[in-house]
């Protein structure tokens, strides 16, 4: 059996053992419906809500301002399309996942407004640029947390400063950040914040909205007053009792990770620390290899994400040849593989195409070892070096180089 | 086949072009299930690829697709001529890119599903390319520029099978694409009216000609004796032999003899005008033999569906390149046209083949 070793966590990570065996009675035994008034309703009903208050203690909020929903996606889609109605501006930017981009894009073809802010070459925006295009009938700013292919981190309390000030709504997508950085909604100020399951080592099709009291939602689905009327339907309770098990893990996870320092006891599973670690260490190493650069260099940045491009190599090609010998990255989003057009983000920060098409993350999970990192360090630079041998414009005098450019040539 | 062999096989589908591209533009046709690169395609190879237990991987070369077949596929026809993007395909995508990627990852061969065979010949020390076992499917006509390089690099596991012996196989192994129809027309000409693509492709490009009545590309109809009887819309809307649609009505049936691509010129004239004994190839790439230096006997296919029929081959002369080649026919050939393949034949080795520039009468 080949080893293999999985460094794509911003694409999904594995479902933690804890969570797995805090979701298996949900599967079986426990089996009513939440919204039922007998036993077996009240059974999952209590853990629906123990779940709730889970996630309310990673968001830092009330029980009451947490929605259940199918994940990212959906969370992002209610955030965008709930609060605005046609006539309404929003304020979002450049390099948001496609969940919001692609809702605002929805929104501006039924006659809303939408102002894309611009990034720097760090992949930051700048808390300025909101605040002057602030308009009169501005409704919503949704400017993401932490950015899924760079990991870079916004500003985003600086946001949630300016979108209180001027008493407009405020949502972020957290997908990225949750289990990675400490969230808090009161210090980020938001008024909606999404969350996905399956980025920190819960299920996947789960996930949660952050909804401040008070906020004006219109739904989505309509049907039942499940989830406070702002979700309709039977709520997903072995999925919500996973999600509540990992948002407890990822919360314990920043407590004791602060509070312990290398005390690591018998858990011998990456915490922010080490996994900041391990990661600084991998970046460092490729970053020795010719014509490398770090994107999102100089920016704040989640410590799980690392992306680096490799000029003169395809990163399409890079992937495949490191997946056959055992090691998973991507390109980007993984939405966007076997589409022809560069990143979107690293493209907003201003690479130009080749560079953006060159460029690979690598985003580490709890799971990961020291000895994953050894593995791909062994794995990466021969892998570019032996396609930068076979490309058409990278400058080399080997004899099978030139072999391979002819055969270019000819095109 | 190659896994019962004991090779090590990977999948790989290029992605070339976006069926719904132009879906919005007038007159496209909704893009039809089960044709190249849609996503139900995708979906088929994806699943033969976990039926058969091996890696799968979806590249896309939209851009180099563009560049090297569609547009030259427009130009072509803007220019009066017929192109033939499949051979362009091969020649740029398949054997040319897709073996820059096999290289990348690692890959030594690639295995298509062509119908054709590649030898390896001691007594020449060339590899040589070959008609198929099953002479109905033979695809040799588009491969004819494949180089030595790109045929020692090459499988095809299918040219020693008819094509029922193939969907046998592959019903054999519960592959969901045993039944699946073949395919036929260009790929991403959908409904395979090429000249509403045109028209779409080149409206989404902001380029002219739009539509009809577009005075650069409009021109005269003349007869073979230059007496101008009316006029047409576009070079692009004719091929070499076409009878119908040519907007004028005579007493005898009228073909088009040639497209003038200076004067914008459709040339029509009788049936028997249309045939001639020679013609000029250029950019002709030689298989079986290194170098064409004397005259040489061979059979000669002018187009897909064309029996090869006995010529001489023979360099272009003193005045034209290297690349190009004379070939004159024992008999008369109907309709050479511009923009379609000379592929040279001895008994099922392809010699060589070249781009069809003019006939001569």
């Amino acid at each position: 059996m080949m080893r293999r070793v999985y460094l794509d966590n911003n694409a999904t990570t594995p479902v933690l053992p804890e969570v797995m065996d805090s979701m298996r009675p949900y599967f079986g035994e426990r089996f009513g419906n939440a919204s039922s008034i007998h036993h077996h309703g009240q059974e999952t009903r209590a853990a629906v809500e123990r779940a709730r208050e889970s996630v309310a203690v990673l968001f830092g909020c009330r029980a009451s301002e947490v929605v259940f929903t199918s994940g990212g996606t959906e969370g992002n889609n209610l955030a965008v399309f709930g609060p605005v109605r046609p006539g309404d501006h929003v304020i979002t930017s450049t390099i948001e996942h496609h969940a919001v981009l692609n809702a605002c894009k929805h929104l501006a073809a039924k006659g809303c407004e939408v102002t894309y802010l611009p990034v720097d070459g760090r992949g930051l925006v700048d808390p300025e640029d909101v605040k002057r295009a602030l308009r009169s009938n501005t409704k919503l700013i949704t400017i993401m947390f932490a950015n899924n292919e760079t990991g870079v981190v916004q500003r985003v309390a600086e946001i949630g400063k300016i979108a209180a000030e001027a008493d407009i709504y405020f949502h972020t997508d957290a997908v990225q950040a949750a289990g990675k950085v400490a969230i808090d909604v009161n210090k980020i100020g938001c008024d909606l914040l999404t969350i996905s399951g399956h980025k920190f080592h819960g299920p996947q099709g789960v996930g949660a909205l952050y909804v401040r009291k008070g906020t004006q939602l219109e739904p989505m689905l309509y049907g039942g007053s499940h989830e406070r009327s702002r979700r309709a339907g039977t709520e997903n309770v072995p999925g919500i009792v996973g999600l509540g098990k990992a948002a407890e893990l990822a919360s314990g996870g920043f407590e004791r990770g602060n509070e312990r320092g290398d005390e690591r006891g018998d858990d011998l599973r990456m915490d922010h620390q080490t996994m900041a670690v391990a990661r600084d260490r991998l970046e460092r190493e490729l970053l020795k290899v010719e014509a490398t650069g770090l994107n999102g260099e100089g920016a704040p940045r989640v410590p799980n994400t690392t992306n680096i491009y490799f000029d003169g190599i395809e990163g399409e090609a890079l992937l495949i040849a490191l997946d056959l010998k055992g090691l998973a990255v991507s390109t980007g989003a993984a939405c966007s593989s076997g589409a022809i057009e560069p990143s979107h983000v690293l493209t907003a920060m201003g690479l130009r195409r080749e560079r953006a098409k060159a460029s690979i993350r690598f985003s580490l999970g709890k799971q990961n070892t020291p000895e994953d990192i050894d593995f791909a360090l062994g794995l990466i630079p021969e892998t570019v070096a032996r396609l930068r041998e076979l490309s058409p414009v990278w400058p080399s005098s080997t004899p099978k180089a030139a072999v391979s450019k002819k055969l270019a040539a000819r095109s | 086949m190659l896994r019962a062999e004991g090779r090590n096989v990977i999948g790989l589908t290029m992605q070339l072009w976006n069926q719904r591209r132009l879906a919005e533009h007038e007159g496209m046709p909704e893009s039809v299930q089960g044709r190249c690169c849609s996503i139900d395609d995708v979906y088929d190879a994806r699943r033969v690829a976990e039926t058969l237990g091996i890696p799968y991987y979806l590249v896309n070369h939209e851009e180099r697709f563009e560049r090297d077949v569609v547009r030259p596929f427009v130009e072509e026809y803007l220019a009066g001529r017929t192109p033939i993007p499949c051979s362009l395909c091969n020649n740029h995508l398949k054997f040319d890119q897709l073996l820059i990627v096999a290289q990348q990852i690692g890959a030594e061969q690639i295995a298509t599903g062509h119908y054709a065979q590649v030898v390896f010949d001691e007594h020449l020390n060339r590899w040589l390319l070959k008609r198929p076992a099953d002479k109905s499917k033979d695809q040799t006509y588009f491969l004819f520029g494949l180089t030595q390089e790109q045929l020692s690099r090459t499988l095809f596991p299918l040219g020693g099978m008819t094509k029922p012996e193939v969907r046998e196989l592959a019903r054999k192994h519960n592959l969901v694409i045993a039944e699946k129809p073949d395919s036929q027309e260009i790929c991403f000409v959908p409904g395979g009216d090429y000249k509403r693509f045109l028209e779409a492709y080149l409206a989404e490009q902001g380029e002219q000609p739009a539509r009809t009545s577009n005075k650069t590309i409009a021109g005269e109809m003349v007869t073979t004796d230059g007496k101008v009887i009316g006029e047409h819309a576009g070079v692009h809307n004719f091929t070499v032999g076409q009878r119908k649609g040519l907007g004028v009505a005579t007493g005898s049936p009228l073909y088009v003899i040639q497209i003038k691509n200076d004067t914008r010129q459709v040339v029509v004239g009788k049936d028997e005008e249309l045939y001639s004994r020679t013609l000029h190839a250029r950019r002709v790439n030689l298989i079986s033999t290194a170098e064409l230096r004397q005259p040489m006997r061979v059979a000669v296919k002018i187009r897909h569906k064309h029996q090869p029929a006995p010529a001489i081959i023979e360099p272009a002369g003193e005045s034209a390149g290297p690349d190009e080649v004379r070939v004159t026919f024992d008999e008369p050939q109907r309709a050479i046209t511009p923009g379609q393949a000379a592929v040279f034949y001895d008994g099922d080795i392809v010699v060589g083949g070249g781009w069809i520039e003019n006939s001569m009468q």
